[in-house]
This record gives structure tokens, C-alpha cells and sequence, in this order.
């Protein structure tokens, strides 16, 4: 008692955290909290333009959320695109992080060049593709027909059936070192000694990886699934500067359609209602994987 | 695995084609922004035979480089003039920056050496942030932006982007306040200083290089971000990356000097990226796995 009255109060000299963790608790509750409050306000309202105001809609906008063939169209691309680029970027990933991971002269140099395409604007990157996509000046496109496997007929991006994949391969090329990077570090981490008992027992190098260097690497497996799935799923930049969303509704995903209703034609309300729903959606699962997978931070 | 010569140089051989197959696009890009129309537009796409011209880059940034006679450069006056955008992206980079990396290493020194009850939640609370989709919070951002008055300024898009960086700063820097020994600390407290002087005078100084690799990340992640720019910005304004999705015009697309302003703002990213090689895996997987 007398100690503690000559120092003052135990809340300024003590080990108590809230004085370190104010203002992230301030910030996160501004710009988080409250912002995700409001977001939930916004989906009960609806922007009247007769009045220039917001009214209030009660459950219209969630109604009109599950009976909108639109939102199920822009989330089944949603998925779809997660789904292929998450499996692509995965092998990819292991295989090229397996044939880089040497400590050879020349490849420390490999593996920095690897790590640059991490750092470029995902909207550049999507000029990028978009420019080599052209139908008729692209790189990418003028190699495919000289190759007789694109006619000059359908443009990557134009074409419904193909426009999803000239993104994903915009993403594949920026995000696969992400994992390439992880899993070196990941193999770099295991231990040796199974390997060399494995090899002393005579396993092929098929065996080894199966049966050891994949169980062993689960956990940051699922770190680099859960990180890059997250970003996958709320992915914006590339079919806003790619396509808008087009041919039709081919490549329009959660993110587009919300900011699209929202910006481009005045829902706010409904924009705020499908923003909602892929944050929920991405919570849930998250948070699913977080607890099937064991994931500990 | 014991590999014989030849695997050796057939692994070297496959590592060096994937490896540049990955690189191409960025060399692409670049001798893009060197051509001249003629030569962007050119079938078959012109790789190495261009003629180089700074043109795009004399016309983006508005001064001449003295490589061509006769070419009017126009300061502030070209359509393509953009070195004020180049100035937002690196005002609003560096403050938010810097917001997020003085109140992340506060928080992330409390996280690494005190413990509260609920830690776990507040630790995952911070996490999930990570995961709001940015349309989520950019749409109600909007709003209270307008109400606020705070559209369309430097403040506001650096609140958002110190926000966005906000988990990865907190995460990432309690994994390097965790590297260094808890005794340090207890050892000090136990001389009778306190918690604030530990922290300034004894952990702060460890903990530098782990900051500044924070820092190049964070500075990164706000430098190439595009939805929050898009939407919290409007005329007075503009990122690099949001400001190169105008290039678009009635009259075609402005490709070579897109491809200069793309350039000239991926190379300082690569030098940034180079310098913090040791600590990339940590910060891409937020602390969660060490190289």
C-alpha cells in the first residue's frame, strides 16, 4: 500500500498494457470497428436519389441479396478464381521452390529475382497483362496464335469463356513466388535427420517428399493457403483495370460487384449489403481454417 | 539428395528458365516504356530490335534528358505530366509508414513481454483485420470520409493505409520482440527502471533492424495498394497505381508512358525489396514463419 502510493498509480508504473495498446485499440476501433458498424447501418438504408438521402430499407437489401442472380454469378467467380489460382500458385510454388532451394553458385541470385514481382502495384501488373493480352500487338496473345493454339478470332479478354483465365494468369505470374519464398524458407527449417534415414533405407525421392518433406511443412503449408487465400478471395485490382468486370458478368467478382453498386451506380446501400457478405464470408471460412488446420500465430 | 554433375547442371539449367520465364514481363514492361509508338504497336511484338527513346520518361516527369533534339517538353503542362503523382505516392507512403510503425511497436512490445487476460482474442482481433475485404471497409470509409471532410486529403488515405498495415506491423514486430530474451528486461526492471526506459534504452536498439524491415514492408504495401487510393481519392490527389489506370483515353491507350510511370515506380520497390531479403518470409506470413 504505501509502496504503491509513492510511486502514484500502479496503472502508470506497472507492467499494465493499455497504455502500449492505446492507441492501436483507438485506431483499430476508428477504422475498423466502426467503419464495419456503419458498413452494417448502410445495408439497411438505401440512397433515394429523388430525395438525395439515405432512407431506410429495413431487410430489403438482404432479401434482395439472395434472389440477385448477379451477386451468385459474381460469387461463384469468386470462388472459382480463388479456387484455381490458390491450387496453380500451390504446385507451382512447391515445384519451383524445390528446384531453386540449392546452395549451388547463382542461385541466391535466383531466389531474389524471384521475389520481385511481390513488390509491383497489382494495377501495373494488370496494365502489364493487359497490354501482352492485347489481341492484336500482345505478346502473350501473338505467341499463342503463332503457336495455332488462339485464333486471332477471340481475344483473351474479350471472349467470356477465356477472359477469367488471362486474370488468373496475372495473378499466377505475381503471386507464385509468394509461395516460392514460403516454402523455402519451409524446407529450409526441416530438420535433416529423417531425410538421411530415409535414404539410408533406400525411399525414392517421390517417397521422401510424400511421405516426410509434405507433412512436416503442413503448418506453413497452411499458412501460405489461409494468407493467399484471403487475398484471393477479396481480389479487386486486376478485373478493375483488366476487364471491369466483363465480357458480360464473366469476370465480376464480390469485391467489383460491391464497389460497382456503390460507386458506379449509387447503391450504396446494396454495395455496403454485398461488401458485407464477402466479409462474413472470408471470417467464416478464415476462421474455419484457422481452427480445422490449427493454425497458431 | 546427392545429385550427379549432370542433374547439377540440368537443376542450374530448369532453375534459370523458370526463373527468367518470371523475370520476362518486368523486361517487357520496361523496353515498352523505352519504344516509340511504331514500335509498341509492332507485329511481331519487338523484344530486343527497338530503337530507345527517354521520350515516355521526358514526357511523365517533365523534364527533358537531353537524348533527342526538338522534342517541346512541357512542365505541368502535358497530359502525361505526372511527377506531382509520383510526390502523393511517396507523401502518403512514408506517413503511413510511420503512423503504423511508432503505434505497432508500442503495442507489439506490450504483446511480447506483458501478459492480459483475453490476449489471445485481442491478438486474433488484430489478425482479422487482415482479413476484412478492403471493399468492406473502403465503401463506409467513403462516407464518413465525406462527412468528416477528410476525402480526398493526404490524412485520410494515410489513416487507411496505417490501418492496412496496422496487423502486419504488429504481428511481424512482436515475432522480433520475441527473439530477444525476456531476462534482458526482467533483469532491468529488477535495478529499479522502469518499463519505458527498458523499452527505449535496452529493447529498441535490438529490435532496429527488425523495425526498419517492418517499415521497408509497410512503406510497400502502401506504395502499391490501389482499392483505398481508387476510392478515398478524387481530383486533388492521386497514387501512382490508381493514376496509371487513367491512361485510358478516347484517343487509345497511352502505353508507353504508362509503362514509364510503372517503371520508375516498381524501381525503388525493387531496391527496397533487396534490402529486406533476410526478413521477406516473415513479414509476408506476418511474423509466422522464420527463415
Amino acid at each position: 500500500m504505501m509502496t504503491s502510493a509513492l510511486k502514484g498509480p500502479r496503472f502508470m508504473v506497472s507492467d499494465h498494457p493499455l497504455p502500449w495498446l492505446l492507441p492501436l485499440i483507438i485506431i483499430l476501433v476508428v477504422f475498423a470497428l466502426y467503419p464495419f458498424f456503419y458498413n452494417i447501418y448502410l445495408s439497411f438504408h438505401e440512397f433515394a436519389p429523388r430525395k438525395r438521402a439515405l432512407v431506410p430499407v429495413g431487410f430489403d437489401n438482404w432479401q434482395q441479396l439472395f434472389a440477385d442472380p448477379r451477386m451468385w454469378s459474381a460469387f461463384y467467380v469468386t470462388l472459382f478464381y480463388t479456387g484455381v489460382c490458390l491450387t496453380i500458385q500451390l504446385v507451382l510454388g512447391m515445384a519451383i521452390a524445390l528446384l531453386i532451394d540449392s546452395d549451388d553458385r547463382g542461385f541466391g541470385f535466383l531466389r531474389a529475382v524471384m521475389t520481385l514481382t511481390l513488390v509491383i502495384p497489382p494495377a501495373i501488373t494488370g496494365m502489364m497483362f493487359l497490354l501482352m493480352q492485347d489481341s492484336q500487338f500482345g505478346l502473350i496473345s501473338w505467341t499463342l496464335q503463332s503457336l495455332g493454339l488462339l485464333s486471332p478470332a477471340t481475344p483473351i479478354l474479350a471472349t467470356p469463356s477465356l477472359a477469367i483465365w488471362g486474370v488468373i494468369l496475372a495473378d499466377v505470374w505475381q503471386w507464385t513466388p509468394f509461395m516460392v519464398l514460403i516454402f523455402i524458407a519451409g524446407l529450409r527449417s526441416l530438420p535433416r535427420d529423417p531425410f538421411e534415414s530415409a535414404m539410408i533405407d533406400g525411399a525414392s525421392a517421390w517417397q521422401i517428399f510424400y511421405r516426410i518433406t509434405l507433412p512436416m511443412m503442413s503448418k506453413v503449408i497452411a499458412i501460405a493457403v489461409l494468407i493467399r487465400g484471403i487475398d484471393l478471395f477479396r481480389m479487386f485490382d486486376y478485373v478493375y483495370v483488366m476487364t471491369s468486370g466483363g465480357p458480360g458478368t464473366a469476370t465480376y467478382t464480390l469485391s467489383l460487384y460491391a464497389w460497382e453498386q456503390t460507386f458506379s451506380f449509387l447503391k450504396w446501400g446494396y454495395g455496403a449489403t454485398l461488401s458485407l457478405l464477402a466479409l462474413f464470408v472470408i471470417l467464416i471460412a478464415a476462421n474455419i481454417f484457422v481452427a480445422v488446420f490449427k493454425v497458431r500465430w | 539428395m546427392v545429385l550427379t554433375p549432370a542433374q547439377r547442371l540440368l537443376r542450374a539449367i530448369a532453375a534459370w528458365a523458370v526463373v527468367l520465364l518470371f523475370a520476362f514481363p518486368i523486361y517487357y514492361w520496361i523496353t515498352v516504356s523505352l519504344k516509340l509508338g511504331r514500335d509498341i504497336f509492332a507485329i511481331p511484338p519487338k523484344i530486343f530490335n527497338f530503337e530507345a527513346s527517354a521520350k515516355s520518361y521526358e514526357e511523365v516527369f517533365g523534364i527533358s534528358l537531353g537524348f533527342e533534339q526538338g522534342i517541346a517538353v512541357l512542365p505541368g503542362g502535358g497530359d502525361f505530366y505526372m511527377a506531382p503523382r509520383l510526390m502523393d505516392s511517396i507523401i502518403i507512403a512514408v506517413c503511413s509508414t510511420a503512423l503504423a510503425v511508432v503505434i505497432a511497436t508500442l503495442a507489439a512490445y506490450a504483446l511480447s513481454r506483458m501478459r492480459f487476460r483475453g490476449q489471445h482474442h485481442f491478438v486474433f482481433w488484430i489478425l482479422s483485420t487482415r482479413m476484412m475485404p478492403p471493399v468492406a471497409v473502403a465503401i463506409p470509409m467513403f462516407f464518413i470520409y465525406k462527412d468528416f471532410g477528410l476525402l480526398d486529403t493526404y490524412s485520410g488515405v494515410v489513416l487507411v493505409h496505417a490501418l492496412m498495415n496496422m496487423p502486419l506491423a504488429v504481428l511481424l514486430l512482436k515475432s522480433f520482440f520475441d527473439d530477444i530474451p525476456k531476462e534482458i528486461d526482467e533483469a532491468a526492471l529488477i535495478d529499479g527502471a522502469s518499463r519505458f526506459l527498458v523499452f527505449r534504452k535496452l529493447v529498441l536498439p535490438m529490435a532496429m533492424g527488425g523495425i526498419a524491415a517492418t517499415a521497408v514492408l509497410c512503406f510497400i504495401f502502401s506504395w502499391t495498394e490501389f482499392l483505398f487510393a481508387l476510392t478515398l481519392t478524387q481530383t486533388g490527389l492521386k497514387t501512382v497505381p490508381v493514376v496509371s489506370s487513367t491512361f485510358v483515353t478516347s484517343t487509345g491507350t497511352a502505353w508507353g508512358n504508362m509503362a514509364a510511370l510503372g517503371t520508375a515506380a516498381m524501381l525503388p520497390a525493387f531496391v527496397f525489396i533487396l534490402l529486406v531479403q533476410k526478413n521477406l518470409v516473415r513479414g509476408l506470413t506476418l511474423g509466422s514463419v522464420k527463415q
